[in-house]
């Protein structure tokens, strides 16, 4: 193919395109999940479960002050610690905190995209503590050293043979690539781990409001016993993640486990209200719970992309985005991969850095059709490129391509103005002879148009455009057409 | 039938690239005794720039096209992205100024793609069409995902005599076009259209249509290169076959 720079995008998504088993995984994946998910929809029984449920996400939105004063007030009078933190850093510095003034020296990790967002493992390890993940994909990724490529299914990139010689080499088991045999010799291991933690970290699904609770959703209880064996439980929440009430909280969280595996309901459902007392003596010494800002705020201030921060992180999309499904997640090196993940990554990390997330995506509308609360993320997407055409100050981001730019102002002149059009259709005409080859198509371009004929023929302007025939056959009829009076009306 | 005039709004790559799609559209509309005309000036919709981020750009070309057929009773498009782009995002585009919002809102109520102009707003369900041949059908995105229009252009192909209409898998995946976005990520493009064309190669069908030149022109610019053996054309053309000739 063609020569011309790449950036670390394309090479990824190249990369993931060259893989066969990466293939094999995404095709499988989509086909059950994908297709799995939009049956769901079309089947339920309650056909305004969703729209409801966004109508909810977006009304705690708007009215995001209250319900987490609301939150942290009942989360406090229950005996938990409620802390609010504007960034990243500000949010490891409290954990580092906590776990500091209770000698951590092993954390056990609920899976959690957040604490992968504010890369708090990497702060917790220099600070000499060990960090396990628990969520078994999440483990496997860990022992790897690899990046999650997935939402929910952080190792779809890996088969079982990989995982396999994985366990072989880290956990020195007899090499064997049978699932049940591999989730036993990781349960064991992990088992070890979770017994002698000193805290357990975990992100947030949903938290409540009206209850003061927040929950989690997990099929390999391990967020059960993170959540409440160690001494010490510190949960991470991005501050959208709150509903007001229970009613809200059950069908939000029935969409959240349809989206994400088809289930009904997830095997587990932890509610942690706080930590133990005297009379519930079930969960850990101290509870923390870390409410996280971190670029969520001036999404919110934006009506133009507030509608994201109703995603419930189910998923879905990338079960079906075909984008996705050929480039596969560690191409949008963000941890949010797939459709949300272009729209939620640019805005928290900056619109021109991931430039190619925004441009990458064919706006097919498949992820928007899928998504159990029905965000539009076409529509957001073509936003962040408006950011990237002309710039904005609002978000910081520079006009992404000059050159583009002038040529789409030039092509605002040509397609304003027919006789230009028309005049600029016979020289591409002209021009293009030399091109057409033997089966009447054009085999070969230059510059930016290389990005068509690298892989496609294109049909040549044709001999006669439909205008011109038209012109043509009409050209002596023209008074009787409607359009001779149009014509002056607009002159 | 109708007494209204149709307005023919010609799809910028149909008038440059495909005109017998254009011309099929009025041998269909000339058996069914629908009026027709052609508003001259028409260039481009405005959904290259759209689609790229260029909204100011794309509102230009918008405003001119407001202007060339504000004073057509119905308009009729061989294309359902161009459809969508006029009906949903016209109004978007002057959502700051009132008089060319509400003229962009009454362009919009006229604008029908071709197919659901004939189904839903005629009631034409057979065209007396005659094409012997196997066929398979492409839902283009925003056509099918946005317009809701996937029934129509079926109900039309079965009630072509001769034709055998065999659904491929997937009908409804994205074909890879996306506008720039073949241009600016060929490979990944490329490797979605490949996917396309292998179920439609899987079908055994001759002949692979659609509503869309755009999908279209993608999966024949892609069929050619790889030297496959499958006819592309437009539905328009299929409608507007009459004796049977194999095209």
């Amino acid at each position: 193919m063609s020569a011309k720079p790449q950036s670390q995008y394309c090479r990824d998504a190249q990369k993931g395109m060259g893989s066969p088993r990466l293939q094999a995984s995404l095709h499988s994946l989509q086909n059950r999940f994908g297709k799995g998910a939009m049956t769901l929809w079309a089947e339920m029984d309650d056909q305004d479960m969703r729209r409801r449920v966004k109508q909810s996400r977006m009304k705690n939105l708007d009215h995001l002050d209250i319900l987490l004063a609301e939150l942290a007030k009942k989360v406090r009078a229950r005996g938990g610690h409620v802390h609010f933190a504007e960034n990243a850093q500000d949010a490891i510095d409290y954990t580092l905190e906590v776990a500091r003034k209770n000698e951590v020296k092993r954390v056990v990790k609920g899976k959690s995209m957040l604490s992968m967002e504010i890369a708090i493992d990497s702060a917790l390890q220099e600070a000499g503590m060990e960090v396990v993940e628990t969520d078994l994909g999440e483990y496997i990724i860990q022992l790897a050293d690899d990046k999650p490529s997935h939402i929910i299914a952080p190792c779809i990139h890996m088969d079982r043979s990989r995982i396999g010689e994985l366990f072989t080499e880290k956990l020195g088991i007899n090499y064997t690539d049978d699932p049940p045999s591999l989730t036993a010799a990781a349960r064991k291991a992990l088992r070890e781990k979770l017994l002698s933690a000193d805290m357990g970290l975990t992100g947030c699904n949903l938290a409540c409001a009206a209850t003061g609770h927040i929950s989690l959703v997990s099929n390999e209880g391990n967020i059960r016993m993170a959540t409440t064996m160690p001494p010490v439980h510190v949960a991470l929440m991005g501050m959208e993640r709150i509903v007001a009430t229970l009613d809200e909280h059950r069908e939000t969280v029935q969409l959240l486990t349809r989206g994400a595996a088809l289930q009904k309901l997830s095997t587990y459902v932890s509610f942690v209200g706080g930590p133990s007392t005297s009379d519930d003596p079930d969960g850990p010494k101290e509870f923390h719970l870390v409410i996280i800002d971190n670029g969520r705020s001036k999404i919110l201030a934006d009506p133009e992309f507030r509608e994201v921060l109703a995603c419930i992180r189910c998923g879905a999309c990338l079960n079906i985005c075909p984008v996705y499904g050929r480039i596969g997640g560690h191409a949008y090196n963000s941890p949010y991969c797939g459709p949300i993940g272009a729209v939620i990554t640019p805005l928290l990390d900056g619109i021109n850095k991931h430039a190619d997330l925004c441009k990458g995506e064919t706006l097919c509308g498949a992820c928007k059709d899928i998504c159990p609360v029905q965000i539009d993320l076409p529509r957001m997407l073509a936003g962040l490129r408006q950011k990237l055409a002309y710039g904005s100050d609002r978000w910081n981001t520079k006009q992404h391509n000059p050159l583009e730019a002038y040529a789409f102002t030039l092509w605002r002149q040509v397609v304003s103005w027919s006789p230009l059009y028309r005049t600029g259709l016979k020289i591409a005409r002209l021009c293009q002879r030399p091109f057409v080859g033997k089966n009447s198509m054009i085999k070969r371009m230059a510059g930016l148009a290389s990005g068509w004929t690298d892989g496609r023929d294109l049909p040549p302007i044709a001999k006669k455009t439909f205008t011109e025939i038209w012109q043509k056959k009409h050209a002596t009829a023209e008074v009787k057409l409607p359009m001779a009076t149009k014509e002056d009306n607009n002159a | 039938m109708s007494e209204k005039t149709v307005s023919l709004f010609i799809q910028c790559l149909v008038d440059t690239m495909f005109p017998e799609t254009g011309e099929a559209m009025i041998t269909v509309f000339d058996r069914l005794g629908v009026a027709y005309d052609y508003p001259p000036g028409q260039t481009c919709c405005g959904q290259p720039a759209f689609n790229s981020g260029y909204s100011r750009d794309a509102a230009a070309a918008a405003k001119h096209f407001i202007d060339i057929f504000e004073d057509t009773e119905i308009i009729v498009c061989p294309s359902g992205s161009c459809v969508r782009m006029v009906r949903h995002h016209y109004p978007e585009l002057f959502a700051d100024d009132q008089a060319m919002h509400s003229r962009a809102l009454a362009i919009g109520a006229k604008t029908f793609e071709f197919t659901q102009y004939l189904v839903d707003e005629l009631g034409i369900n057979d065209v007396g069409a005659h094409f012997p041949d196997t066929v398979t059908y492409h839902d283009s995105c925003h056509l099918s995902r946005s317009l809701g229009i996937a029934d129509q252009p079926r109900t039309l192909l079965n009630n072509v005599r001769g034709l055998e209409l065999i659904e491929m898998r997937d009908s409804d995946t994205c074909c890879g076009f996306g506008g720039t976005f073949s241009v600016n990520y060929p490979e990944i493009s490329v490797a979605m259209v490949d996917e396309k064309i292998d179920n439609i190669l899987a079908t055994k069908a001759s002949t692979v249509t659609g509503c869309d030149i755009s999908c279209l022109m993608n999966i024949l610019g892609r069929i050619k290169r790889r030297g496959e053996d499958v006819q592309v054309l437009h539905i328009a053309q299929i409608l507007a076959a009459d004796k049977g000739e194999k095209r």
